[in-house]
C-alpha cells in the first residue's frame, strides 16, 4: 500500500501544478477578450485567430484543472445524504464512484477522443474560418484533460483506500472556491 | 426505458459522488444496456468528443470565468467594504437605515459581481457587526443579509442567466434585459419589507444615533460620490455596453474583469496573493460547472437516444390546465428540487428536459428563463441547505461576545434565528414568481397572452411593450 500512495502523493503534485499553472491562462483570455473587443470597435477589425484562442485558452482552464479541482474536492456533490454518513462510508462512496463512474468515463472518452485528435494532426486540420487556426492543439485538451482526470481518479481511490486502511487523513471537506478564498484570511473573529 | 434511466439518475446523484461525473456515468450505463440490447448503436459514443469540443467552442461560457473573476477581485480589493461603510453611514440614522443600506449594496454589488457568497460573506463581516450592536433584531438582519445577497442571482451579469441562455439557446443579452425589472422590482420589495417591520415593530430596526458617523455633512457628501464612482463606471462599462449592444456579454465580461483589475491597482490593492488566489478559484469554479454541463451532455445524448425527451414531453405536455398549469407545475418542481440542488445542477439536468417542451407549448423562452432564475434565487434561501445561509453562518458570530465598539455584552445570532430570517425573504421571492408568471410583460419578451384550455378561461394580461 506505501508504494501505491508514493504514486498517488506523485499524482497529486503533478495535478496542483498543472492545475495553477492553467489557472493563470485565465488572465491571459480576460486580457486579450478585452483586447480584441477594444480593436474591433476602435478599428473595426475582427480576428478569427484572436476569437479562437480565446476559447481555447478557456477550453484548456477547465480541462486540464478539471483533475486539480478533483484534487481539492471542489466538484459540487449533491451530500444532502452522504453528509449524514460517516467518513468511512463516504470514503467507500468514493472509492465506489471513482471504480464505476469516473475511470469508465475517462476511458471511454479517451477512447472516443484520441482519434479524434489524432485526425486533425495527421491531417493538419485548419479552422474553416478565414484567419482562423489549426485545431489539433484544441482537439489534443480533450484526451489530455482526461488523461489527467484518469489519473486523478486512481489516486483518489488509492488515498481513500488508504484512509480505511489508517494510513491516510480523510478527504479536506468540500467549500466552494469562492467561499474558500474569502474565508482563508477572515478567521473566526468578530468585533 | 427512459423511466428507468431517469430513476437511476436521481439514485446515482444521490449518492453524493460529484454530480458532473455521476451525470456521465448514468448516461454512459444506459448506453452500454442499450447497445447490448440492440436498441442504440455504437457510434452513439462516438459523438462524445464531438459533443465536448462544442461545450468548447461555445463562446456564451467565457462568461463565466470573466464575471467570477471581476467579482472576486472587486471583493478582495475592498469596494463592498467601502460601499458598505459609506451607505450604512448615509442612511444609519434612519429607522431601519442599515437594513435599506445591505439591500442597496446587494444590488449594487449584484449588478458588478454576480457572486452570491462573496456578497453575502462581505456583507455579514461588515453590516452584521453593526446591525446587532445597535439592537436589530437578528431575524430580520440575517435574512436581509442572506436575502441580499442573493440578488447576485438574478440581477445581470448573473451567472446563472448566462447558464439558462445557454440551456434555452436565447441570447444572454436578452436575458439580462428580461432580468433587470424583476431583479430591481425584488430589492424594492425586500426594502418594503424591512420599512412595514419598521413601521410594526419599531424596536426591531433602530436608528442609528448621529455619533455612530465618522463623517458628516459636504465630508460625508463627497465621501459618497467617491465610492459611488468606480461600480457605477463599472456597472456602466459592462451591462451599458451589453444593453446598448456595442459589446457581447463575453466582451462585457472581459472587459469588466479589466477594469476591475485597474481599480485594484490605483487603490494599490492588487498583490500577487490575491491575484493567484483568484485565479485559482476561478478555474476551479470554470472547471466543476463546465464538467456539470459535460456530464449533463453525456447524460442528455443517452437520454434522447433512448427516446427520453418524448417522454418528459408526453408527460408534461398532458398536464390539466395546459400552459399555465405546465408553468405552475414547472415552477413547483424547481422550487422543491431547489432544496436539495443548487441552481448549477437545476439549469444543467433539468432545464434541458423542460426547455424543448415550454418551447413546443408556444411559452416565451427568455419570460421561461427569468421565471426559473427567479424561483432557482430560493435555492440559495432555503433552509437547512441554502447556501447562502450557510456563508452567512460560517461569518456570523454564535454566541454572546464583548462588541469592540460599545464594550457591551452583545448578543450572537443562532441557527435557526438566521433560518427564521430567511423564511419571509423566500415568500416575497415566491411572490415574485407570481408576479413574473402573471405579468409577462416584466421581462420585455413578446408574450401576448397565454390562453388556456380548461373549462376555465383565464387570460394574463401583458402589458404592452413598444
Amino acid at each position: 500500500m506505501k508504494p501505491l500512495l508514493r504514486i498517488a502523493h506523485r499524482i497529486d503534485r503533478l495535478n496542483e501544478r498543472i492545475g495553477r499553472a492553467a489557472s493563470w491562462l485565465i488572465l491571459v483570455t480576460v486580457l486579450v477578450s478585452a483586447g480584441n473587443a477594444i480593436v474591433r470597435k476602435a478599428f473595426r477589425m475582427s480576428s478569427n485567430g484572436l476569437l479562437e484562442i480565446q476559447w481555447s485558452l478557456f477550453a484548456a482552464v477547465f480541462l486540464l484543472a478539471a483533475a486539480y479541482t478533483l484534487l481539492k474536492n471542489e466538484h459540487v456533490r449533491i451530500d444532502v445524504i452522504s453528509s449524514r454518513f460517516s467518513p468511512r462510508t463516504q470514503a467507500w462512496i468514493d472509492i465506489f464512484g471513482g471504480v464505476f463512474f469516473l475511470l469508465p468515463l475517462s476511458a471511454v472518452v479517451l477512447y472516443h477522443a484520441w482519434p479524434f485528435f489524432l485526425n486533425s494532426f495527421v491531417s493538419q486540420e485548419w479552422s474553416s474560418n478565414p484567419g482562423g487556426l489549426i485545431l489539433w492543439p484544441a482537439k489534443l485538451l480533450i484526451p489530455a484533460g482526461f488523461a489527467l482526470l484518469l489519473l486523478q481518479g486512481v489516486a483518489e481511490i488509492i488515498k481513500r483506500a488508504g484512509f480505511l486502511l489508517g494510513l491516510e487523513p480523510p478527504e479536506s471537506p468540500a467549500h466552494s472556491p469562492a467561499q474558500e478564498m474569502l474565508l482563508r484570511d477572515t478567521p473566526e473573529q468578530h468585533p | 426505458m427512459a423511466p428507468l434511466m431517469f430513476a437511476s439518475l436521481v439514485l446515482f446523484l444521490l449518492l453524493g459522488y460529484p454530480v458532473a461525473f455521476s451525470l456521465a456515468a448514468n448516461g454512459l450505463l444506459f448506453a452500454v444496456i442499450g447497445i447490448a440490447n440492440g436498441l442504440l448503436t455504437e457510434h452513439l459514443l462516438s459523438a462524445l468528443p464531438y459533443r465536448i469540443y462544442g461545450i468548447m467552442q461555445n463562446e456564451t461560457l467565457l462568461a463565466i470565468p470573466f464575471f467570477t473573476f471581476m467579482g472576486l477581485i472587486l471583493e478582495r480589493s475592498g469596494m463592498a467594504e467601502d460601499l458598505l461603510d459609506t451607505i450604512g453611514q448615509l442612511f444609519g440614522p434612519v429607522r431601519g437605515g442599515i437594513g435599506y443600506a445591505v439591500i442597496f449594496v446587494g444590488a449594487l454589488l449584484a449588478a458588478t459581481t454576480g457572486v452570491v457568497a462573496a456578497s453575502v460573506i462581505s456583507m455579514g463581516l461588515i453590516s452584521l457587526p453593526i446591525m446587532l450592536r445597535y439592537g436589530y433584531d437578528r431575524r430580520l438582519a440575517a435574512g436581509v443579509i442572506a436575502a441580499s445577497g442573493t440578488l447576485a442571482q438574478i440581477i445581470p451579469p448573473s451567472l446563472v442567466l448566462i447558464v439558462l441562455a445557454d440551456q434555452l439557446q436565447r441570447p444572454v443579452s436578452e436575458l439580462y434585459q428580461g432580468a433587470i425589472a424583476p431583479g430591481l422590482l425584488l430589492a424594492a420589495m425586500y426594502a418594503v419589507y424591512v420599512l412595514l417591520v419598521s413601521l410594526v415593530k419599531p424596536s426591531a430596526t433602530p436608528a442609528l444615533p448621529l455619533s455612530a458617523r465618522t463623517l458628516s455633512g459636504s465630508q460625508l457628501a463627497a465621501r459618497v460620490v467617491f465610492t459611488l464612482l468606480p461600480p457605477l463606471l463599472l456597472i456602466f462599462l459592462v451591462l451599458g455596453t451589453i444593453f446598448l449592444g456595442i459589446a457581447t456579454p463575453t466582451e462585457g465580461g472581459a472587459m469588466g474583469a479589466s477594469g476591475a483589475l485597474a481599480l485594484a491597482l490605483i487603490k494599490r490593492r492588487l498583490n500577487l496573493a490575491l491575484l493567484k488566489q483568484a485565479l485559482d478559484a476561478t478555474a476551479k469554479l470554470s472547471s466543476f460547472v463546465l464538467f456539470i454541463l459535460i456530464g449533463s451532455t453525456v447524460f442528455g445524448l443517452v437520454f434522447r437516444a433512448v427516446n427520453g425527451d418524448l417522454w418528459v414531453e408526453q408527460l408534461l405536455v398532458n398536464l390539466p390546465g395546459g400552459t399555465l398549469g405546465f408553468l405552475i407545475v414547472v415552477n413547483i418542481l424547481v422550487f422543491v428540487l431547489a432544496f436539495f440542488l443548487d441552481f448549477f445542477e437545476l439549469a444543467f439536468i433539468l432545464v434541458p428536459l423542460l426547455a424543448p417542451v415550454a418551447d413546443k407549448l408556444g411559452i416565451d423562452l427568455v419570460w421561461f428563463g427569468v421565471l426559473l432564475a427567479v424561483n432557482m434565487q430560493t435555492s440559495f434561501m432555503h433552509p437547512p441547505f441554502g447556501f447562502a445561509l450557510f456563508y452567512l453562518r460560517s461569518v456570523a458570530p454564535k454566541t454572546d461576545y464583548v462588541d469592540k465598539v460599545s464594550g457591551k455584552l452583545t448578543g450572537g445570532v443562532s441557527t435557526s434565528q438566521i433560518y427564521w430570517g430567511a423564511v419571509p425573504f423566500v415568500v416575497i421571492q415566491v411572490l415574485m414568481v407570481a408576479i413574473v408568471l402573471a405579468f409577462p410583460g416584466l421581462t420585455g419578451s413578446h408574450v401576448k397572452k397565454i390562453t388556456v384550455d380548461t373549462p376555465l378561461k383565464i387570460d394574463i394580461p401583458a402589458f404592452n411593450n413598444p
